[in-house]
């Protein structure tokens, strides 16, 4: 399986970008490998709108079935639950961090938003 | 002819001076209120409303049996208003700017019009003076098509004055565009003067002449006059900040009607319009 998880940079030591939609990178990861590929997203951080859509999308295209970011919006969030992928909000720390927590089964999954949509 | 009174400012006297010089002018005029997210000339105006109109944008509605989920809707629109996951379909009406690109590129025929409602338009009229105007949809976050829409419905045989909404982004503009001249409604202070700077930048951008009304023009500082001279937009006419005028807008009631002078100062005003925007097409013939 692959897991997406947002982050300011490149590599599995960077911080977990807090933003979703926005966020620098979204890191597609294998945990049980730990494989990875850093997606930039900065079409998404200049995108006029939606752009909590279109990381969604993005996310959905690669494949991942659990996202792990720090906040997600009501229209990202109707987008990934669209796609079947389940979202863990509210990470912060490493994507290190983060894959650790996931795969030692200490994250609970949302059942909606946590940030309220931008206009 | 048409006028956009605009201000950048909120609170300057835009409406005061778009219902005076409606009023003023009498007949072969129509006044539209375009400030659509808080339209309030018809306090002053106290127009016999004849009819109100529910007024929609188009918004694609996705036929699930024809689409493929090629995802081509999703590629062309600029506002991820609508996107593809796996097969399905999903479409954020808010987010439309209904340019209907996305109807135009599904290979399947897919995609079809539905409406968002954006507001109300309503139509009236009093002594002659033609009335309409537009109300923005609690939680609706576009109004430019609504002011669009106001402005389409406007009879092209009469003066259009048009009260347009404070600000300089998209909402004023799509109340300027096209308009032969632009009044600007400013106060001589320096909250006047920093708006007033933005929306002359706008005006200058959209290429249309414009002139300066200076409300409350006793009061703050020289700034705004002297900024008139240098940037050469003419003062076209100063209202004096008087205890009566006030007065007499603290009660919804308009200058021309209660003070007669009025009338004539606000006639004049429009006379200067006219001369000056013929001027100012004469000129840019000349250039072209």
């Amino acid at each position: 399986m692959k897991i997406a998880v947002t982050a300011t940079g490149t590599q599995l030591e960077s911080a977990v970008d807090p933003r979703f939609g926005r966020a620098r990178y979204i890191l597609i990861i294998d945990p049980d490998t730990m494989d990875f590929e850093a997606v930039d997203n900065s079409g998404n951080v200049n995108a006029f709108k939606g752009a909590g859509i279109g990381a969604a999308t993005m996310v959905s295209k690669k494949g991942a079935e659990v996202l792990l970011t720090g906040y997600c919006g009501p229209k990202a969030f109707l987008t990934l639950e669209a796609s079947g992928i389940k979202v863990v909000n509210d990470i912060s720390g490493t994507v290190m961090d983060a894959v650790t927590a996931f795969r030692d089964g200490r994250v609970t999954y949302a059942t909606g938003a946590n940030k309220d949509a931008h206009w | 002819m048409i006028i956009s009174v605009a201000s950048g400012k909120g609170g300057t006297g835009k409406t005061t001076v778009a219902t005076n010089l409606a009023l003023a002018l009498g007949e072969q005029v129509e006044l539209l209120d375009c400030d659509v997210e808080e339209p309030n000339a018809d306090l002053f105006l106290k127009p016999l409303i004849s009819r109100t109109e529910k007024v929609e944008t188009p918004i694609p509605l996705v036929d699930g049996e024809k689409c493929t989920g090629c995802g081509k809707c999703a590629e062309i629109c600029r506002f991820n208003a609508i996107t593809v996951v796996g097969k399905k379909v999903l479409v954020f009406p808010e987010l439309c700017h209904s340019c209907g690109g996305c109807m135009l590129v599904c290979p399947e025929g897919a995609i079809s019009e539905t409406g968002r409602e954006l507001g109300t338009i309503s139509f009236g009229h009093r002594n002659g003076i033609g009335f309409i105007n537009g109300r923005l949809r609690v939680g609706e976050a576009m109004s430019p098509p609504l002011i669009r829409k106001v402005r389409a419905a406007a009879d092209p045989n009469l003066v259009t004055i048009i009260d347009a909404p404070p600000g300089t982004s998209c909402p004023v503009i799509a109340a300027m565009n096209g308009a032969d001249f632009i009044l600007m409604v400013t106060e001589p202070t320096p909250f006047g003067l920093h708006d007033l700077r933005l929306a002359v930048e706008a005006v200058r951008v959209l290429n249309i002449p414009c002139g300066l009304v200076i409300n409350r023009a006793d009061i703050g500082d020289l700034q705004v006059f002297a900024y008139a001279e240098s940037e050469r937009v003419p003062i076209l006419m100063t209202i004096p900040f008087d205890r009566r005028i006030a007065e007499i807008y603290s009660r919804s009631q308009v200058l021309v009607e209660e003070i007669p002078e009025w009338r004539r100062q606000f006639f004049d005003l429009y006379g200067r319009i006219e001369a000056f925007t013929k001027s100012w097409r004469r000129t840019k013939q000349c250039a072209n």
